[in-house]
């Protein structure tokens, strides 16, 4: 077995339209959510009228041609790729050697819905000839591998929010085969449109905190009401240490392991067990050679939903027993909102900075903790120590889909 | 409202341009689509109809593929608005 390791890192997500904005903005306490100006959010009269929308537009970043090409989704794809890719200091590899493994978890959305406005407004002549290519849930993937010249293939995992970070977790599988020499590995989403908002709004999914935009996203707190849709993408690029040393790359944690689990319970509902998402704890430990009683660090998927919370303090309580409160734990979502089939592989990001940085990032807008989840829940930087640290990222998607990746530093 | 050849050379290649970045005082009269502006089939639909719109007239899918000059486009559209 390789060891396998995180070498770039790249993001653009409402906190910040790259790693070192994001990271510190989020160290800050800042708040990604804010009230959407668009004139749909009236004329649909949507029931909820905030999310966290990217700090930089892709459009901002890319070349034009890009823009009209590509979905936002594999915009924000493309740009957190072309990061971490230079943040790994574009490695000289065989372009068959580079492999592409980046999730969504919905696909191109704005596109679609804008085709069938067209077609129901305009007739099919209107249609745009690229709508499928840019709507089909691999545009991202592909834009990746077209973007960094990479031929090793280009996969899609689509897990609803388990999907970036079960990206992650194929990543460490490709690399321990030898399918690669690197890979590139993420997720995106960007579904910030009047459909989702009032679908995710109409099962009651959403914050409905109208008021007060940058306070709605508050896991764990008494007062939580939903989660906040967020947009982005994030990106990680890994390979074997044996590799990375040899090209003299820097460094920034091990990718020690990941598990996959599925609830086979309810299409929306946790299992309110939470033994699905236990048991990939506990598969991502067991990849990763530890135990739990190694694990120092949690960025939690807690979302700010009633239920969603709950269900996976049951599910760490089982895994950790009563040390689960002397583990720092961050739920970033509070600042960043739900990025979706994004939100593992940001979340990965964080969970990768805070073992290489050794600092826990805080958990904003909690104002008053659930009796009910009794967790150490980091509400302001905090340092995590000299000795060696072992963070988890959860991710759980409708579907019943559970993702963990764990990271270890490395010194 | 009919336009003149001018018009449409500058309305096409104001299209062109949208579509594809390459710059409008490339797109001459005598200039290829595929050969020399190397606008690829996708793009040559997209550009097709937003030329339908702008101009208010139609372009049959058969009559695109005689267009291979940005002149024999400039005149074919021309003429349909007549």
């Amino acid at each position: 077995m390789s060891t396998i390791v995180v070498t770039g890192v790249g993001t653009t997500n409402p906190l910040g339209g790259n790693v070192a904005d994001t990271w510190k903005a989020l160290l800050a306490g800042e708040s990604g959510i804010s009230t959407l100006e668009h004139e749909w959010v009236a004329a649909h009269e949507l029931p909820v009228t905030f999310a966290g929308q990217a700090k930089v537009p892709a459009a901002d970043v890319l070349e034009r041609q890009e823009v009209k090409r590509l979905d936002p989704s594999a915009q924000f794809a493309l740009v957190s790729a072309r990061e971490a890719w230079a943040d790994a200091g574009a490695p000289d590899v065989a372009p068959e050697r580079i492999l592409v493994d980046y999730a969504t978890g919905i696909g191109g959305l704005w596109t679609l819905l804008d085709g069938w406005d067209t077609l129901r407004e305009k007739g099919p002549r209107r249609v745009l000839p690229m709508t499928i290519p840019m709507l089909m849930p691999n545009a991202a993937a592909a834009a990746v591998s077209m973007g960094l010249g990479a031929k090793g293939g280009a996969r899609t995992v689509v897990s609803a929010c388990a999907s970036g970070t079960e990206s992650i977790a194929n990543a460490y599988e490709h690399l321990q085969l030898g399918l690669a020499d690197i890979v590139v590995a993420g997720g995106t989403e960007a579904v910030i449109h009047p459909l989702p908002i009032a679908a995710f709004a109409a099962m009651q999914a959403l914050s409905k905190r109208n008021d007060d935009p940058a306070k709605a996203s508050r896991p764990y707190d008494t007062n939580r009401d939903g989660f906040v849709l967020g947009e982005g993408a994030a990106t990680l690029i890994l390979e074997t240490k044996e590799h990375a040393l040899a090209r003299g790359a820097k460094i920034y944690a091990e990718l020690a392991g990941g598990g996959i689990t599925s609830d086979s319970y309810h299409i929306t509902a946790p299992d309110p067990e939470g033994v699905g998402a236990s048991r990939a704890v506990h598969a991502a430990l067991k990849q990763a050679g530890a135990q739990p009683d190694d694990v120092t660090h949690i960025n939690a998927h807690a979302t700010s939903t009633p239920v969603g919370d709950v269900a996976e303090y049951a599910a760490l309580h089982s895994v950790f027993g009563d040390r689960v409160k002397d583990i720092p734990v961050s739920a970033t979502k509070a600042s960043t909102g739900h990025l979706l089939g994004g939100t593992g592989a940001l979340e990965a990001l964080f969970a990768v900075l805070a073992v290489h940085e050794r600092i826990a990032p805080p958990t904003i807008n909690l104002d008053d903790q659930d009796e009910a989840i009794p967790l150490d829940v980091v509400t302001s930087p905090r340092k995590l120590g000299a000795d060696p640290q072992l963070a988890i990222s959860n991710s759980f998607g409708f579907g019943g889909h559970n993702a963990v990746v764990a990271f270890r530093s490395l010194d | 409202m009919a336009h003149t050849t001018e018009e449409v050379l500058a309305g096409l290649a104001e299209l062109v341009t949208d579509e594809t970045g390459i710059e409008a005082d490339q797109v001459t009269l005598e200039k290829s689509f595929t050969d020399d502006l190397d606008i690829d089939s996708i793009s040559m639909m997209t550009i097709v109809v937003n030329a339908e719109e702008k101009f208010d007239v139609k372009i049959p899918d058969d009559e695109v593929k005689n267009l291979t000059t940005v002149g024999e486009a400039v005149e074919f559209i021309t003429k349909a608005q007549a």
